[in-house]
């Protein structure tokens, strides 16, 4: 019988995210390569696109229901997976780094005891065992990582393992139960939306601004940039602490850390802190009118110029392309 | 109420990294070690709470005599007593967990400040862990606390968001950003510090579950293409974001 990988997927609001399609990606891919069963396990009430699991690889998936589970609540999952688990030979977990993900992988971890490594981004097969790669100090280096216990915790950096869609997925095998009485001493009551914005964490694309806007109402420059591009607003620390942003679009150490296809900084230096949380970005592109910031080092393509004229270009001009 | 603060020693972060000989720990040379930012909140946090609610907030922080200086930190803002869990090994978050939980459950506070994550190693999960082990519930990533008896209304942040929680004491929370503005140690808190008791034990022994096999500075990246110094630059940048890197 071979061991199991599980996928554990990530629902809002009955919506499976993006980020548990990569959990799938990868999970099917590592048992491939290891030779392990892959599976996936879901926790909510209804889930609306739970059909979409096995177009990514993964066929069988275990659905624990109830009404009161629609939010999150890290006492009722723990027990919901490590008694499923238990039951299993599992060799894998396997959750999205995510504020859920970070939130339930250690307690997981520490209730079967098992090895958890967290915010992989990369994985080296060609060794005895798997060899885990994560950043560590912000991204300024990198470490790698084995595990010396049985079962293995994984949670895998948003963006970085892309969902992969599959030719001829297997019918899905659904594998629903009813959960009685969950543990809800710990539970998510409500959830405040921030009003209909993208989060920097879940964005292709980010346009971040920073003291080089000069004031909270020129970060509408920033804005439209990030309309025409669909794009999620990001900020450095100086333009946060100033009070022009909130919190929680700082980009940078002790702000979020970000992997989109495209960043775009405007106005902002490079600090070593904010390159931290930016740098491994697969394209950046840098506006700044002093040719020696920092950011010009990491960027694929800069403008040395003054952004309150190049920015409106910019939006201009990819309108065009949108058209 | 009993109060404990989690406290660790990290490099600033400012810090440009050097790998080490052994390419297993940084180049320690040059260094300068701060109190983790993070762990600034949960020392004001816990402060706060003491004001409120009256009784003693301790600090417990594993690593080598060098992390004194971090305790230190915390009892000139203000907190009571600290203890020194030593431990001249590397210990993985496990270990650090299974160490604060050993000497905490000794203790039992009410509730456990931690930051929500040390800038040194980013794991984000010793006080998940630690809950874990103390069989205690835990919050992490809270910008917003309310205590009202043994209730806990929290918000934590989340992608596009912000979740209120609701839990019980006793209770582990893990403080992000937001939460508070630390306060500064003043010139008599610095003094009053020198005189407060640091205790030290030493860590037990407790196997790694993970491994460092190797750490690495990531691949240098090649300064790009400065495609203009106007505006008049902007459709070049456009046509090559299109059609050269592809990603609009
Ligand atoms: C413990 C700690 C943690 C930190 N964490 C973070 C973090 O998470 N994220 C973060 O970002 N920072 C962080 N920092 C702060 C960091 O060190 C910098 O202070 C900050 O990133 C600077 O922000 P900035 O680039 O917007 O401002 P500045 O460094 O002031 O740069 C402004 C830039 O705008 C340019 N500019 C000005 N006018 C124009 C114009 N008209 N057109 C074009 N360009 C213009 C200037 O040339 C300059 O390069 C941290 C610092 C510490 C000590
Ligand atoms: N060596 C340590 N000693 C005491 N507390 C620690 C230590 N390492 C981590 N912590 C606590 O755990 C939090 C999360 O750290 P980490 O899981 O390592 O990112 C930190 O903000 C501290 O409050």
């Amino acid at each position: 019988m071979p061991k199991y990988i599980i996928a554990i997927l990530e629902q809002r609001e009955n919506k499976l995210k993006k980020i548990s399609f990569e959990v799938i990606s990868f999970s099917k891919s590592l048992s491939e390569k290891l030779g392990l069963e892959a599976a996936a396990i879901v926790i909510g009430d209804e889930i609306d696109n739970i059909s979409e699991i096995n177009n990514y690889g993964i066929s069988k998936v275990f659905h624990f229901k109830n009404k009161l589970l629609s939010n999150y609540s890290v006492s009722a999952y723990s027990d919901i997976i490590t008694e499923f688990v238990k039951q299993l030979d599992v060799e894998y977990l396997v959750l999205g780094d995510t504020s859920l993900g970070k939130d339930l992988a250690p307690r997981i971890a520490a209730r079967i005891k098992a090895g958890c490594v967290m915010d992989i981004v990369n994985i080296n097969l060609s060794e005895e065992t798997p060899i885990f790669t994560r950043p560590i100090y912000a991204g300024k280096a990198l470490v790698d990582m084995k595990f010396n216990s049985d079962i293995k915790v994984v949670t895998i950096r948003p963006n970085v393992f892309k969902g992969q869609k599959i030719d001829n997925p297997n019918t899905l095998n659904i594998d629903s139960k009813e959960i009685q009485n969950p543990n809800l001493k710990t539970r998510v009551i409500e959830i405040k939306k921030a009003e209909g914005k993208l989060d920097v964490a879940e964005a292709d694309i980010i346009v971040s601004g920073g003291r080089g806007l000069k004031g909270p109402e020129n970060f509408s420059l920033v804005e439209n940039l990030a309309d025409v591009l669909g794009a999620a607003v990001g900020a450095s620390r100086a333009a946060v602490d100033a009070g022009w942003r909130s919190h929680r679009d700082q980009v940078g150490q002790t702000g979020k850390t970000v992997s989109p296809s495209l960043y775009i900084a405007c106005g902002i230096s490079g600090a070593i802190q904010h390159l931290a949380g930016m740098s491994s970005s697969k394209y950046i592109v840098a506006i700044n009118k002093d040719k020696d910031a920092p950011i010009f080092s990491i960027a694929d393509y800069g403008i040395v110029g003054d952004l309150f004229e190049i920015l409106p270009a910019l939006t201009e001009e990819i309108k065009k392309i949108n058209s | 109420m009993k109060i404990a603060v989690c406290v660790s020693h990290v490099p600033d972060t400012a810090t440009k990294i050097k790998i080490g000989a052994d390419e297993k720990m940084i180049d320690p040379a040059g260094v300068v070690y701060i109190i983790n930012p993070y762990d600034e909140f949960a020392v004001e946090e816990s402060l706060k709470t003491k004001e409120k609610f009256g009784g003693e907030v301790i600090a417990v922080s594993v690593g080598n005599d060098n992390s004194k200086e971090t305790i230190r930190k915390s009892l000139a803002m203000g907190v009571d007593r600290g203890i020194l869990l030593k431990c001249d090994r590397a210990l993985d978050s496990y270990g650090i967990a299974k160490a604060l939980s050993e000497e905490l459950k000794n203790y039992v506070p009410d509730i456990i400040f931690m930051g929500k994550q040390s800038v040194d190693y980013d794991d984000a999960i010793v006080g998940q862990l630690t809950s874990e082990m103390l069989g205690i519930s835990c919050i992490t990533n809270v910008i917003e606390l309310k205590i009202d008896g043994q209730k806990i209304t929290a918000e934590r942040e989340i992608e596009g968001g912000k979740e209120v929680v609701e839990s019980e004491l006793p209770i582990i929370i893990t403080t992000q950003k937001g939460l508070n503005e630390p306060r500064y140690a003043s010139l008599k808190g610095i003094m009053a510090a020198k005189k407060k008791e640091i205790a030290e034990k030493q860590v037990g022994d407790f196997s790694n579950l993970t491994e460092v096999l190797k750490i690495k500075k990531p691949a240098e990246k090649q300064p790009g293409r400065i495609v203009g110094t106007d505006a008049s630059a902007v459709p070049e940048l456009v046509r090559l974001l299109h059609e050269e890197a592809k990603v609009i």
